[in-house]
């Protein structure tokens, strides 16, 4: 695909003695948002940590922008601008909000544009600037570490299910959060369990069963089509719809 | 309330002890006792700082660290003996200096043998916990014996320069000049480190690689770089503890460090592993136990630390001042 600034081809990973993923083939599209959706233990997250070199892919290429990554280690992968929000959120909990966003800046630090922008997608950061960030919410929390992927520019945002564990009302935030981020069109790909998430921000989905993708095509459609979530996704997807 | 009461105890502990020695010793017991620990304290510190911030970030038991201290003790030996000149001299500018490029050249010595150390010895076991005891415990034996080989088996007097010997008057109590020194010295290093790691970009990555080295890495930064760095750093004070600690004692021995290493994780676990701040609690609360039970009751004098380590263990199973990981 021409457009493709993520291509994963037949991608392969092994933890010790499990073989997780069983060649892993999809493009993520320049500019777009593209949802990885799936049941739990699909390979979601082994998928995301394998393209940011977290775990070594043992067969198969990824190729960013043209150039292959799967053995380039994970700070290389990183300063090609590709930020990533783990399923964890990766918050460090002793450092202020501030050197948190801090170290996701270049040496020049930060600037106002930049900060101006943060703090309109969330107003909250700004409230907690001084605060160790181990006492904000769980949607602060997700906050913090989603600005932290966006406070510099970067040409690849890869975020590992952000509305676990959330309150409805944070989750709009950040729906419209990444809705904003959309507009910028910052090439987005998203693993997400809550399907009235991925529904409103996905333009593209790929689907995981079992290690590999069983489907690619438009997040659309697939909203659309009751049966095919049902037999890709199953229950899963009645109990977040 | 109890959460705010959780974080804000730890930190009475250190200005409890000291004050509730007062009134069971007498005012001038007190001031000779808790000054004495206090610098004894600061030693241990300059001692154990380097090892908590090894371990804190690399996850690393280095068990050779004693060996560190014991070359800074010998590189002090070193470069005191051709100053003799000027720590014989009666004045405190030639004998600081002296001491002070002691201190500047047992920091370089230590740091440089602390790089050749993890390129070669630690850079193969990391994540592996019981290979790194292995190998750590292994480097202290043949650093020992290598020491033995170079400087011999026996003691190696080494004299306080001349203004550092007697005593200053506080009222009735008699302070030890050197013990004051020593507790100068390792308040400084304190500071200069917690401004490192509070006011510098390296203390920042310092301190959330503590946390999460793996978000660490994906943020950009090379880590392995840090850990080096990290583990330069922490030799390079195990240095400064070991020619302070030497000329506290006057006499240097091959076990002079190793002697030192179940201190210094006991110091290590009572602060809090990864914490510097922690550390320097630690120690000055093992320096100031020592002082105060070895006048009080100095037939339990041995076992106070490990009793105290097991009661702060039982209040806070991971030790005073934690630190998180991710």
């Amino acid at each position: 695909m021409p457009d493709a600034l993520l291509e994963l081809r037949g991608v392969e990973t092994r933890i010790g003695r499990y073989h997780i993923l069983h060649g892993v083939d999809f493009d993520v599209r320049r500019g777009r948002v593209t949802m990885l959706l799936g049941r739990n233990g699909a390979g979601k997250t082994t998928t995301l940590r394998t393209i940011m070199g977290l775990w070594r892919a043992s067969a198969g290429s990824i190729e960013f922008d043209g150039r292959r990554i799967e053995a380039l280690g994970t700070p290389d992968i990183a300063r090609l601008g590709i930020a990533y929000v783990p399923e964890t959120m990766g918050i460090f909990s002793q450092l202020t909000v501030r050197e948190n966003l801090l170290l996701a800046t270049g040496r020049a630090g930060f600037t106002d544009e930049r900060l101006d922008r943060l703090f309109a997608l969330f107003p909250a950061l700004k409230e907690k600037w001084a605060v160790a960030a181990g006492v904000l919410s769980g949607g602060q929390k997700q906050m913090l570490a989603i600005g932290r992927a966006i406070i510099e520019p970067r040409r690849l945002l890869v975020v590992d299910e952000p509305t676990k564990g959330l309150a409805p009302a944070v989750i709009q935030l950040l729906i419209d959060a990444i809705l904003r981020l959309k507009e910028s069109e910052t090439t987005i790909l998203l693993v997400e369990q809550n399907f009235h998430m991925a529904a409103s921000v996905g333009d593209e989905v790929a689907v995981m069963d079992d290690g590999r993708i069983v489907h690619t095509g438009s997040m659309a459609d697939l909203a659309k089509d009751e049966a095919l979530q049902h037999r890709l996704l199953g229950l899963s997807l009645a109990v977040h719809q | 309330m109890r959460h705010r009461w959780d974080d804000v105890a730890p930190h009475l502990v250190l200005p409890a002890i000291v004050l509730l020695a007062l009134p069971v010793m007498g005012l001038s017991n007190w001031v000779v006792l808790t000054v004495a620990g206090l610098a004894m304290g600061a030693m241990l510190f300059l001692m154990a700082a380097g090892l908590t911030l090894i371990f804190g970030l690399m996850d690393v038991l280095n068990f050779a660290h004693g060996a560190f201290i014991t070359l800074g003790a010998y590189v002090g030996i070193g470069v005191l003996g051709p100053l003799a000149g000027w720590t014989s001299a009666d004045s405190w500018t030639l004998n600081l200096a002296a001491f002070g490029i002691a201190v500047v050249v047992a920091m370089a010595v230590s740091g440089a043998v602390g790089y050749g150390f993890e390129r070669i010895i630690i850079r193969g076991v990391y994540g592996a916990p019981l290979r790194q005891v292995l190998v750590t415990v292994g480097g202290l034996i043949v650093a020992q014996q290598l020491f033995v080989v170079l400087w011999g088996p026996n003691a190696i007097p080494l004299i306080k320069p001349t203004a550092f010997r007697g005593s200053i008057l506080l009222g009735s109590a008699a302070i030890e000049k050197y013990r004051l020194i020593a507790l100068a010295l390792g308040l400084i290093v304190f500071v200069a480190l917690h401004l490192m790691l509070n006011r510098t970009r390296v203390g920042l990555l310092v301190r959330a690689g503590v946390e999460n080295r793996e978000m660490v890495e994906a943020l950009g930064y090379r880590i392995r770089r840090l850990f080096i760095g990290v583990f330069v750093l922490g030799t390079a004070l195990a240095g400064i503890g070991g020619v302070t600690w030497a000329l506290y004692q006057e006499l240097v021995t091959p076990q002079i460090g190793g002697d030192m290493t179940i201190l210094v994780f006991i110091i290590l676990i009572i602060g809090g592993l990864g914490s510097v701040g922690g550390s320097l609690v630690g120690a000055m609360l093992v320096g100031l136990t020592a002082n105060y039970v070895g006048f009080l009751a100095p037939t339990v004098s041995l076992g106070s630390n490990i009793l105290l380590m097991v009661l702060v263990l039982l209040w806070r199973p991971r030790g005073l001042f934690p630190v998180a990981k991710g």
